[in-house]
């Protein structure tokens, strides 16, 4: 872990001026930017009152389903693997029932039900707590639903983790951008099309934003064949609707009030 | 008045290096997160917050201990505290330049700290923590000055600090209210989603921010002319035994609700810290050794012959500080983490750097009120036997 001159340099300067001020105005240019970006929305982008997702469980048979819709997601989005729980990153993941629903545990379920994986990710909540806690606006709500983060904002502070109550949140507690011991990059496949992030910031799925603005659906619904389906929920026609509508579905947490805009169909036949 | 500091005996000046060696070394520490990020702490993506925080949120409590001398003195004209009021308001300093440093410490993107500011968000709690925390710095800053300035002038103090004086009063319990909110009104951490969040706050803060004055103006006692006062510190440790009996009341109510209505979600946070969960029990010993301090300290404060005594005195009030310190320092923080959303448990360890960058907090918040007690003390030495209004 040597640090070479200009490492040096920089430290050296930074603890002299506590940097503060100058970086804060280069934020607030960017920031402009990225706004500009989104006064001219693409004609073929996807758009609707509030997005929301079905998990279909019955469509997830094997080891395989899981992993595709997991690479799916973190490959095009840069998310690094650092190879440790410690410093984890993750946008999308499984878990099982016991522990996506805590509360709701059910001491007599079958096996079957108790070994299912159910898929986690950030829930888009209607009221989320995250948004409500964040000091600096950089985590907020978009007028369709999605909870965006802007990572140039972002102080690190994570309030926003301590007050998601559904672990939807990683925080970067290293540089992501970075190799490990062996000089593997923690980012696997760099995918260009999608900025990397910094360390000492936060980050989640952000509803494949920018893959709604070019039309195309969100990476995992394309890659689960069905298992996870997405829609407008205030859209009566919209298929998550019809979903919901046939189906017996369950929220995560639904009596802290955010509102989580993923439905599950757990399935398991006359239960359904 | 500064230049009081910059007089002084080998002693002092002793201590006062040994101190900026310890600021060094936290500062080649934060210096070594800083490049690495805080990969070098012992935090995780379920135990977000830790040492830094906790820190942060006992520091607030002991920043608020002055207003104890401020309400009798200001308020009840109990003049024995007058002497001292001067001790208290610079401790206030010192810990709220400590509890600044601990949040900037924590930040993952320190250089961006502004950005709280120039994207001002009222409903972020953190925000008015923010302000609430420089106000009253910044009241502290101006009353203690002025008043130990007019005092070294052999005057009253002007007029216009008094409504300053009594707005610093609401001030303080606002620093804690608000500091307790930002935990009280988050959804789903169990341990910290109660109602007298707040009010356990106040209660530990009366006792512990006191305790710790008492400590230190024996100190002062031992090491300079100027003497505080035994009724002045007898009154104080009345107001510490009172605090923490109600603080030790009640933590033992968030205990009955959680485990008389049977929640699962309400007890885990508690098994976790006092039994272990899972077979996780890193803090189990920390909690019981608070427990313990928490019922020794009390025994000897209530009872008039050993609260009396100075020489038995000081043990009550060390534990006391040490049972509030690891219940906020260490168990509430923490405690609020585990186990997860997830209900799965994961422990947290400080790490070495982590323990070293605080120790350098510490050290700064023991420099600034080192330099402060200096100015104070020899000003009362100088003025010593003149009675001022005030
Ligand atoms: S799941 Fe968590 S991070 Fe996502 S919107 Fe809800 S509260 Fe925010
Ligand atoms: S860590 Fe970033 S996104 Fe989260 S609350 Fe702090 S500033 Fe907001």
């Amino acid at each position: 872990m040597s640090i070479n001159r200009r490492q040096f340099l920089k430290i050296a300067g930074i603890s002299t001026i506590l940097g503060i001020g100058g970086t804060a105005v280069v934020n607030g240019l960017r920031k402009g930017d990225l706004e500009a970006s989104q006064m001219e929305p693409n004609p073929e982008g996807l758009t609707a009152k509030r997005w929301g997702f079905v998990v279909d469980m019955s469509k997830f048979k094997s080891e395989a389903d899981v992993k595709r819709v997991i690479a799916s997601c973190h490959d095009i989005h840069n998310v690094p693997d650092f190879g440790n729980p410690k410093d984890e990153v993750k946008w999308i993941w499984k878990d099982d029932y016991e522990h996506v629903f805590p509360g709701q545990e059910n001491e007599y379920a079958t096996e079957e039900m108790k070994g299912k994986p159910f898929m986690v990710f950030c829930n888009h909540c209607a009221y989320p707590a995250c948004v409500r806690v964040c000091p600096t606006k950089a985590t907020f709500k978009r007028k369709d639903g999605i909870v965006m983060m802007d990572m140039h904002r972002c102080i690190g502070c994570r309030f926003c983790m301590a007050a998601c109550p559904f672990g939807a949140r990683s925080f970067n507690f290293r540089d992501p951008r970075g190799t490990d011991a062996n000089g593997q990059p923690f980012i696997k496949h760099l995918d260009p099309e999608f900025p990397t992030r910094t360390k000492g910031v936060v980050e989640k799925c952000t509803g494949c934003y920018e893959r709604l603005a070019k039309g195309k659906m969100p990476a995992c619904v394309e890659a689960s064949n069905g298992g996870i389906v997405f829609g407008d929920l205030e859209d009566p026609n919209s298929e998550v609707r019809k979903l919901i509508g046939k189906n017996y579905t369950i929220r995560r947490r639904p009596e802290l009030g955010t509102q989580p805009s993923i439905y599950y169909i757990i399935g398991g036949n006359e239960n359904a | 008045m500064l230049e009081k500091a910059l007089s002084g005996s080998r002693r002092y000046w002793g201590w006062v290096f040994f101190l900026l060696a310890v600021i060094g070394a936290g500062v080649i520490a934060y210096l070594f997160q800083y490049q690495y990020g805080l990969t070098i702490t012992g935090l995780s993506r379920d135990v977000s917050w830790g040492f830094y925080i906790a820190q942060f949120t006992f520091l607030v409590g002991v920043a608020a201990s002055a207003v104890m001398l401020v309400i009798p003195y200001y308020l009840h004209n109990y003049k024995k505290f007058g002497r001292i009021v001067i001790l208290g308001e610079f401790l206030a300093i010192s810990a709220v330049i400590m509890c600044v440093l601990f949040i900037f410490v924590d930040l993952g993107q320190p250089t961006r700290v502004m950005n709280v500011m120039l994207h001002p968000t009222p409903n972020s709690v953190m925000f008015w923590d923010m302000i609430v925390l420089i106000g009253y710095l910044t009241l502290n800053l101006v009353i203690g000055w002025t008043t130990l300035g007019a005092e070294r002038k052999e005057v009253a103090p002007p007029a216009w600090v008094k409504p300053l004086i009594y707005l610093s009063i609401p001030w303080a319990a606002s620093i804690h209210t608000v500091t307790a909110f930002l935990y009280a009104g988050l959804p789903g951490r169990h341990l910290w989603l109660t109602a007298i969040m707040a009010a356990r706050f106040l209660s530990s803060a009366f006792a512990a921010g006191p305790a710790l004055l008492i400590l230190l103006a024996l100190i002062v006692r031992k090491t300079s002319k100027f003497d505080p006062g035994k009724e002045a510190l007898q009154s104080l440790a009345k107001i510490v035994t009172y605090a923490m009996t109600i603080n030790v009341f009640f933590f033992l109510l968030e205990v009955f609700t959680a485990f008389y209505s049977n929640i699962p979600g309400h007890m885990h946070p508690l098994k976790y810290l006092f039994l272990g969960l899972e077979g996780h029990s890193r803090l189990v010993p920390w909690m019981w050794s608070a427990t313990i301090l928490a019922f020794v300290g009390l025994a000897l404060l209530i009872y008039p012959g050993t609260r009396r005594n100075e020489s038995i005195l000081p043990i009550a009030l060390i534990s006391v500080f040490v049972s509030a310190w690891i219940d906020k320092g260490m168990g509430l923080v923490i405690g609020g983490f585990v186990p997860n959303p997830f209900e799965r448990v994961v422990e947290y360890t400080p790490t070495l750097p982590e323990l070293m960058i605080s120790l350098g907090v510490y050290a700064i918040g023991f420099l600034v009120l080192t330099v402060l007690y200096k100015v104070a003390i020899a000003v009362k030495e100088e003025t010593e036997g003149v009675e001022i209004p005030h």
